[in-house]
């Protein structure tokens, strides 16, 4: 108990250290205020969280000591047919019952939720890192900004030829890092993440520069319309939020199609077994240099559809979109929602877009809330909020193990 | 079946393998002994293709594949099962056995040579779907071995399978492979140890820092005095 009580006292000084900045103190040479509600406020908050974590904590050392387990995990419970059914439903309804702001949030929540996806096949199936995937998002953007402002190609046209586009970048990327493992990697790609943003930023005769491309289109609906001049195209823009709202769905839902095939697919086994082990993927006779490429360029289609359609619905692009901090952002939810997990991802990608926006107030703590919240994942659930199957295996191994011995 | 002429590898500058040649013909077991850092495992990762000698060749009935990448040797009927078996420690048995099959698409074909890993190694069949990692050595190398032979090898190159196991699996184990030469895949089999080696073994070749020293008939090298002194261990 005296242990305990030592430990919270030191996670209290902690986190008072590391939320300072919040507690709207006022320093200077000769003030010194504090806002005591909100110290209290947020200390409270803290103490309460550390509580629940103790409380958990003690509840799972307790089933450890030989007690049944209650039951499986939330991705179990939940029957898999059923869950995605009512998500597809409550998906589908979702605009009319939502004003515009909150249809805006939903669009940017299924954007990020085929990035995370994306992403997700490079680091979560293939194993490998990328600090520069929002690169490929950007050519995806940029590919049908030039396209429809220069040559008006519509944007139905432009999103295949912007995958392509964006798999050639991945290509391109992939190719000098096929023999790199680890941290050189992890420079590599943060390194030609840069260099994109810092092209579009530079390059002005093309891009703009930092201006960025205004005037963009949005997704064009077209129909056959009967004139004077005979039976002709007509077709209306689609920019309101609805509209765009279903087209980003689309793109979400085949995305997540596409991930889960690949999954499930010979060549999702060919990257897990790159993951696991290169040599012995190798020796099995997987061709490891064209599978990275693969997983690779497959990603960055995923990105590159996601682009497209991100510079369709806002009009407009501009390099300061394409930062770092997104890429960051992306990998978050990958991580967060649990490597190759797919509900995992979507739920992460919703919690990543949207929990700041109910915290409006506290946007500019939000880097630290995302720290603190990957930190406090990486400690207390490394497997992610809806782990993978395979990769609760791999975390929880010897548990596993045990139960599976226990039900036999 | 498969020549190897003068090959010299290097790790960068390490110079591992300076001109190593042998011979393995259809339905032999041969046999590789040397002691730490000859260069075994560099001599089959070459052959496998993981590796790419800077001179000299690897010939396969006949052609030559010293430069093929690695996963087109495999789709010639070269497996190997790598030292420290290297199985994918998160996936499950049947997983990994299925991964072996990774290039081939007759499934009744992988179907049943499925059956005939497990029949060869019962025990893998009871743990099918435990994870690769929670095997003990003797049955994850057992488990390496049913890998390679998913692939349906001709000839199957095993780097020390006796490593870090105790006498009696290594017994089960070095029966096990010469059932599999019975069966009509030919061998070539690393080993430090050198008495178990010798006694399985056709034709027997020595290796010492990168370069063959001896080679001939198992049972002449078994009874070769240098040989009994510096692998055999007598005075
Ligand atoms: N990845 C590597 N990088 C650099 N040098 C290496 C590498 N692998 C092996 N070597 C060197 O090459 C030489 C041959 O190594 P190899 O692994 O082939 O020996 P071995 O005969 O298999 O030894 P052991 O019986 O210990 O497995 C050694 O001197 C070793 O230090
Ligand atoms: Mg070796």
């Amino acid at each position: 108990m005296r242990k305990e009580l030592v430990k919270f006292a030191v996670v209290m000084l902690w986190a008072f250290g590391l939320l300072f900045p919040m507690l709207g103190a006022q320093i200077g040479f000769e003030t010194f205020t504090f806002e005591w509600s909100r110290l209290v406020r947020v200390m409270g908050f803290v103490a309460v969280a550390y509580g629940a974590l103790a409380a958990q904590r003690a509840v799972s050392a307790h089933r450890k000591r030989g007690h049944r387990d209650p039951g499986p995990g939330l991705a179990e419970r939940v029957p898999p047919l059923w869950g995605w059914g009512i998500l597809a439903a409550v998906a589908l309804a979702f605009p009319w019952f939502a004003d515009n702001y909150a249809r805006d949030v939903a669009i940017n929540v299924l954007i990020y939720v085929a990035l995370g996806l994306g992403l997700n096949i490079v680091v979560g199936l293939a194993g490998l890192l990328d600090l520069g995937y929002i690169a490929f998002y950007a050519v995806g953007a940029y590919t049908y900004a030039l396209l429809n402002t220069h040559f008006g190609v519509p944007f139905w046209l432009a999103l295949p030829i912007g995958c392509v586009i964006s798999a050639g970048a991945g290509a391109f990327i992939g190719y000098p890092t096929l023999k790199m493992r680890g941290d050189y990697l992890a420079i590599v790609t943060l390194g030609f993440g840069e260099i994109i943003r810092i092209v579009l930023n530079n390059w002005d005769r093309v891009t703009e520069g930092p201006n960025g491309i205004l005037g963009i289109k949005a997704p064009g609906l077209y129909y056959p319309k009967l004139t004077e001049a005979g039976l002709t195209l007509g077709h209306v823009y689609l920019k309101n939020l609805t509209c765009l709202y279903y087209i980003a769905l689309v793109i979400a839902v085949v995305t997540i199609i596409g991930v889960y095939r690949l999954d499930h697919s010979r060549v999702g086994r060919a990257w897990v077994s790159i993951r696991e082990d290169e040599t012995a993927a190798e020796l099995t006779g997987i061709d490891t240099l064209r599978m990275k490429l693969l997983a690779y360029m497959l990603g960055a289609i995923f990105a590159g559809l996601a682009g497209a359609f991100y510079a369709a619905k806002v009009r407009y692009v501009n390099p300061s979109s394409f930062v770092f901090l997104e890429s960051a952002l992306v990998l978050c939810i990958v991580v967060l929602g649990g490597m190759g997990s797919i509900p995992g991802i979507i739920l992460a990608a919703a919690a990543i877009i949207v929990l700041p926006e109910v915290f409006r107030d506290l946007e500019l703590y939000r880097m630290l809330a995302f720290g603190g919240a990957m930190t406090l994942m990486m400690v207390y659930r490394p497997e992610g909020l809806i782990p993978a199957r395979r990769r609760r295996l791999e975390l929880h191994a010897r548990e596993a193990f045990a139960e599976e011995e226990g039900n036999a | 079946m498969l020549k190897v002429e003068e090959i010299h590898t290097y790790y960068d500058h390490i110079h591992a393998l300076k001109g190593v040649s042998l011979e393995i013909r259809e339905g032999e077991i041969v046999c590789l002994i040397g002691s730490n850092g000859a260069g075994k495992s560099t001599t089959l990762m070459t052959i496998s293709g993981v590796l790419h000698p800077a001179r000299g060749r690897v010939l396969f009935d006949g052609q030559d594949i010293a430069h093929r990448p690695a996963d087109r040797i495999v789709g010639l009927g070269i497996c190997q099962v790598p030292e420290g078996r290297r199985i994918l420690p998160r996936l499950s048995v049947a997983d990994n056995l299925e991964m072996g099959a990774f290039l081939r698409r007759d499934r009744e074909g992988i179907r049943q040579d499925l059956e005939k890993v497990y029949e060869l190694f019962p025990v893998l069949a009871e743990r099918r779907r435990q994870q690769g990692g929670t095997l003990s050595g003797g049955e994850q190398q057992m488990l390496a071995i049913g890998r390679a032979l998913m692939g349906r090898p001709r000839l199957l190159l095993l780097d020390e399978p006796s490593l870090g196991l105790a006498p009696i699996v290594v017994e089960k184990i070095f029966g096990i492979i010469q059932q599999i030469n019975r069966d009509g895949t030919t061998i070539l089999l690393v080993e430090q140890n050198a008495n178990l080696a010798l006694g399985v073994s056709d034709r027997a070749y020595v290796l010492e820092t990168g370069r063959v020293t001896l080679s001939g008939p198992s049972r002449e090298l078994a009874h070769d005095e240098r040989v009994r002194k510096a692998y055999l261990g007598e005075q």
